[in-house]
């Protein structure tokens, strides 16, 4: 049998690639440990120095601004170097090739690659051809993964409902093009959550989404009604007038999230965005500013969360 | 093997021997998991003002290189203002003093305190650092290969025990 190529032979995570395929445990284990360095976020003092002489690689073929920060935030405070690298601007647009580009910084004593590529897998490519000391964190690829912002959307739930066993949640918006919603669903299945809906127009929905253990909703107010927790996808503004989509408008009118419709979720739902928010076109922004939100606190998160990841597979 | 001192007896005798030595501006900060435990029988015996403190040193501890982060670390709260305190750190066994060198540096990423005071159950010597405790229950001789633990039973009550080493 094929091992994890994410966890080393101990079933300790050595790189994060995804979220699929990791035990209830390792998925525990890092929300446990991240709630650890929320608490160091907190203090005056917000480095701790685990990672210290450790080389942080950020390797950015796509551009991120919140997602490359966050990581960078989290290595800095973990006393590691951090080298930030904008491959669009280098030697990829000269021809070299992906493990090529690693094989060099490899080269310059990288201990920790977390990379964002648009093709799926490339991590995972990656991963496969890094050194036995060498750790490789997806952050994001391609449609598949983005497993440090699943990592985080679950702290963000477990933060506000503390637990999963009864959780209704939905996911709203463009399914079909997003990493993050993958992400989210595989986590919240693999930690008992026992509903899980997916809401959005029938062109936007991947094919046989259910077998991942949803329920699909084609009428937002049927499928917002009683839930916990409600996470808005962005709609990528490129795919607009496209064939899938008619207009940012319409899609509002059916998908957009105002008060009107949240109102149809408990009353004490908490409302999620991954960013970057198109106000007015997922989300309202008496909403996005609103009592429900909680979308600034995910970006604080998401620094504890990364923190946890790094320190845990740069010790394995 | 000689029997092991009484935990429960430890506890008193170092709270009898802490009473006529803590000020109005003592506090203090147990380390996870045996001295958090010792801590609030202490503190509790002590009556101190400051709420309790908790440390988990996974962070700071000085073999993460070799041994990676092979527990769940508990969160580190300290809900009192460190700075001029005179602090009483307390854990269950003092062995090579690694963990409490981890812990001062934490403390000091939370402030300047006044002084730090070390209270430890039991010490089974073996010191690899500059380190001693101010407050020592027993000193206790452990056998090569062994480590001293302090368990907490159901009913609350304190109790040391010896345990083979796990492997490393």
């Amino acid at each position: 049998m094929q091992r994890n190529p994410q966890l080393n032979a101990n079933g300790e995570l050595q790189h994060l690639l995804s979220i699929e395929g990791l035990p209830r445990e390792v998925l525990t284990r890092i929300l446990d440990t991240a709630e650890s360095f929320a608490g160091v976020t907190e203090r005056e003092v917000k480095t701790v120095p685990l990672l210290r002489g450790k080389s942080v690689f950020n390797l950015f073929f796509e551009p991120s601004t919140r997602t490359r920060t966050t990581f960078e935030i989290a290595a800095k405070r973990l006393s590691a170097d951090v080298i930030n690298l904008n491959i669009a601007l280098s030697s990829q647009t000269k021809g070299e090739s992906l493990l090529d580009t690693v094989a060099n910084l490899s080269a310059m004593h990288a201990d920790i690659f977390v990379v964002r590529h648009g093709s799926s897998g490339a991590p995972y490519l990656i991963a496969r051809h890094v050194k036995p000391h060498e750790h490789v964190i997806n952050a994001g690829d391609g449609r598949h993964a983005h497993p440090t912002q699943g990592l985080l959307d679950l702290f963000t739930i477990r933060h506000y409902r503390k637990d999963f066993s009864r959780l209704t949640a939905a996911i709203v918006g463009d399914v079909l093009h997003s990493r993050v919603a993958r992400s989210l669903i595989h986590g919240l299945t693999t930690l008992g959550a026992p509903e899980v809906r997916v809401i959005g127009p029938q062109t936007l929905m991947p094919a046989g989404v259910e077998s991942l253990g949803v329920r699909v909703f084609h009428d937002m107010r049927a499928g917002l009604k009683d839930c916990d927790v409600v996470v808005m996808l962005r709609l990528q503004n490129e795919r607009m007038g496209g064939p899938l989509l008619p207009s940012a408008q319409e899609f509002f009118k059916h998908y957009g999230l105002t008060a009107e419709k949240l109102a149809l979720a408990r009353p004490d739902a908490i409302v999620m965005h991954p960013g970057p928010m198109n106000r007015g076109v997922e989300i309202d922004s008496t909403v996005a500013d609103g009592p429900h939100s909680v979308i600034l606190p995910q970006v604080t998160f998401g620094i504890a969360v990364r923190m946890a990841v790094m320190s845990m597979i740069a010790g394995n | 093997m000689s029997a092991l001192p009484d935990a429960e007896k430890l506890c008193a005798k170092l709270a009898a021997e802490l009473k006529p030595r803590v000020g109005p501006n003592a506090a203090m900060v147990g380390i996870h998991t045996g001295g958090a435990w010792l801590a609030e029988r202490l503190h509790a015996m002590l009556a101190l003002a400051a709420p309790l403190g908790f440390m988990d040193i996974a962070f700071y501890r000085d073999d993460y290189h070799a041994q990676g982060l092979k527990h769940d670390p508990k969160r580190t709260r300290i809900p009192f203002d460190i700075s001029g305190r005179e602090l009483l750190l307390v854990d269950d066994v003092l062995y090579t003093g690694r963990t409490v060198r981890a812990a001062m540096n934490e403390l000091f990423d939370y402030g300047r305190p006044a002084s730090i005071a070390l209270v430890v159950l039991a010490d089974r010597g073996g010191r690899q650092l500059p380190i001693c405790a101010q407050h020592c229950g027993a000193q206790v001789e452990v056998p090569a290969g062994m480590r001293l633990r302090l368990k907490r039973g159901v009913d609350g009550k304190l109790a040391l025990a010896l345990e083979a080493e796990r492997a490393a």
